[in-house]
């Protein structure tokens, strides 16, 4: 079998002195598309920063393209889209200087070529933000500004892009425009992890849903048929101890 | 008489003119990243150091840099390790870099308080050939980084998590900052002073950013203000026998003053160029597209 690009088993965290994460088994194979789901506080954002190395693992193991990611340098082969925060630096930025921080791990020394430049304006006309290159990004929407961290994770031209909650707030039509940019980017081999609310427009781009409940997998198969209105059929074959089988799952779909 | 002809007061105008554009290349980034007050504390462990060089008969600002690094090292330590008791630690970092610096100046035998107030508030005819020298190789070393390292330092004061997951080495660049800030200190420090060595990184930072709209504008235009009321306030400081320091930072604050009162008819003509090339019209009802995203 192909060696997974992400390969974390039995993943433990704990943040503020709390379990978050309580034995996460998470495996996404080379050109796969898979979707993590789960209600708020369930740890998928900390199942996806401890992937990318900015939670600390206390058990488990975890390796990224074969490598155990304490001694994984290789960071240009990965794009991060952080969940969106609030916070912006203290002095305006434009797209285009935002943006081309995403290109900065395949430069030499920090040295923008000619090809850079022209990555950086590729990535924006996929998320169609090209338009708005010399804006200040805190002039931007919520949507236009979870667009640009899209576009600044796809600037380095990634084989993973792991992204969290990329949909939030980003209005039905933008969602299309991802959408396709995200099947662009499969299409010419990219693997990708996705945590998401709702399916929406990506569904059929979706292989495998993983669910997170309360830092447990408790479902990890074909993604969910329509959104929200069941619960998830087979879970309780995957994970027997995952909770009483009266008890219905929350998917975090519905909210 | 010409000023350009005193030999004190070229070197007071070279000094001025590379304060002018090291303090606010740092600051920008320390603004960005919301640390506006991090030369001040650091001013205040430069003390230690002026202190020490007297007590030792050294060069007070190379003895100033040596301790101002280390202080910067030290709170980049507390950064990094003891974020809740961080505030308490950088206080006794600042106030123990100040009385200690107090306390070294009058065990010297050099050390007068005329001394200690000139390093606290700046008096630039006093600036040596050495002192000089010194300043040229401290401020080359911040242009090289703030210029040189421009898009790592800006991806790490724009977004520090993420620019972790570049895998550029945050901790190694982080600290580079502190220690290019802590040399800005002593840069500055003869011209303006310690007290005031923090005013000079945020105030023409300030000022950039009422009518910058990129990093880069804010950078240039806030090195380029920088400039302006260092060179003209070190001449005003001659002529009206006015001490430097204050008359720089009053200058740069009259400059904010100026250009903020300009920023808003600024904006509103932005505004006005694009509001003006699409009108609004009202559709007949039922006239939505999908592109509204209305969902009912
Ligand atoms: N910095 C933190 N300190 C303490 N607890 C945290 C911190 N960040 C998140 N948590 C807790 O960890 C749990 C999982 O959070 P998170 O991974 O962000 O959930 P999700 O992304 O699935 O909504 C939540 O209960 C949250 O309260
Ligand atoms: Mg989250």
């Amino acid at each position: 079998m192909e060696q997974p690009v992400i390969a974390l088993r039995g993943g433990v965290a704990s943040l503020g002195g709390r379990p978050v994460l309580r034995g996460v088994d998470l495996a996404v194979r080379p050109g796969e598309v898979v979707a993590l789901l789960g209600a708020n506080g369930s740890g998928k954002s900390t199942a996806v920063r401890s992937i990318v190395g900015q939670v600390p693992l206390t058990g488990g193991e975890l390796e990224l393209f074969g490598t155990p990611q304490r001694r994984f340098r290789d960071w240009a082969r990965v794009g991060y889209v952080p969940q969106r925060t609030t916070a912006a630096g203290g002095v305006p930025a434009t797209v285009r200087e935002v943006v081309s921080s995403g290109r900065l791990a395949r430069t030499r020394f920090g040295m923008m070529r000619r090809a850079d430049k022209e990555a950086v304006i590729r990535a924006l006309e996929l998320v169609g933000m090209a338009d708005r290159l010399g804006d200040p990004v805190d002039a931007l929407s919520g949507g236009q500004h979870q667009r640009v961290l899209i576009a600044r994770a796809l600037a380095g031209e990634p084989e993973l892009l792991i992204m969290d909650e990329p949909m939030a707030g980003v209005d039905l039509a933008s969602q299309e425009v991802l959408a396709e940019a995200l099947r662009a980017q499969v299409a010419r081999g990219a693997t990708v992890l996705l945590v998401l609310h709702e399916l929406g427009p990506l569904e059929p781009l979706i292989d495998r849903a993983v669910v997170l409940r309360d830092g447990c997998v408790v479902h990890d198969g074909p993604p969910p048929e329509a959104v929200g209105q069941h619960a998830l059929p087979g879970h309780d074959h995957v994970h027997p101890h995952a909770g009483p089988a009266a008890e219905p799952i929350r998917t975090g779909l519905l909210t | 008489m010409d000023i350009l002809d005193l030999a004190f007061m070229q070197r007071a105008l070279l000094a001025a003119l590379l304060v002018g554009v090291t303090a606010p290349a740092i600051g920008t980034y320390l603004v960005q990243r919301r640390q506006a007050l991090m030369g001040d504390g650091l001013g205040h462990v430069a003390l230690t150091g002026v202190g020490l060089g007297f007590l030792l008969n050294e060069s007070p600002v190379w003895m100033a840099t040596a301790v101002c690094i280390a202080g910067a090292v030290v709170m980049e330590l507390i950064r990094w390790y003891g974020r809740t008791r961080g505030d308490i630690a950088l206080a006794m970092l600042f106030y123990g870099g100040m009385a200690g610096g107090v306390m070294l100046m009058n065990l010297s035998d050099s050390g007068s308080s005329a001394n200690l107030s000139s390093y606290l508030f700046g008096s630039i005819a006093t600036v040596s050939e050495e002192d000089l020298v010194a300043i040229c190789i401290l401020a080359a070393f911040v242009i090289l980084t703030t210029v040189g390292l421009r898009r790592q330092l800006f991806a790490i004061c724009q977004d520090e998590e993420f620019a972790r997951v570049t895998g550029l080495p945050v901790r190694m660049l982080n600290l580079l900052v502190a220690v290019t800030a802590a040399v800005t200190v002593t840069v500055a420090m003869r011209v303006v002073g310690l007290l005031l060595v923090s005013a000079l990184m945020v105030i023409p930072v300030a000022a950039s950013q009422q009518i910058a709209r990129s990093f880069k504008a804010t950078f240039a235009l806030a090195v380029g203000i920088g400039v302006t009321v260092t060179v003209s306030g070190t001449a005003t400081s001659y002529y009206a026998d006015v001490p430097s320091g204050a008359t720089i930072v009053l200058f740069a604050i009259g400059l904010f003053v100026v250009l903020t009162a300009l920023a808003t008819p600024l904006a509103k003509r932005r505004a006005g160029r694009t509001a003006a090339a699409e009108e609004c019209t009202l559709e007949a009802p039922g006239e939505r597209t999908a592109a509204d995203d209305v969902r009912v």
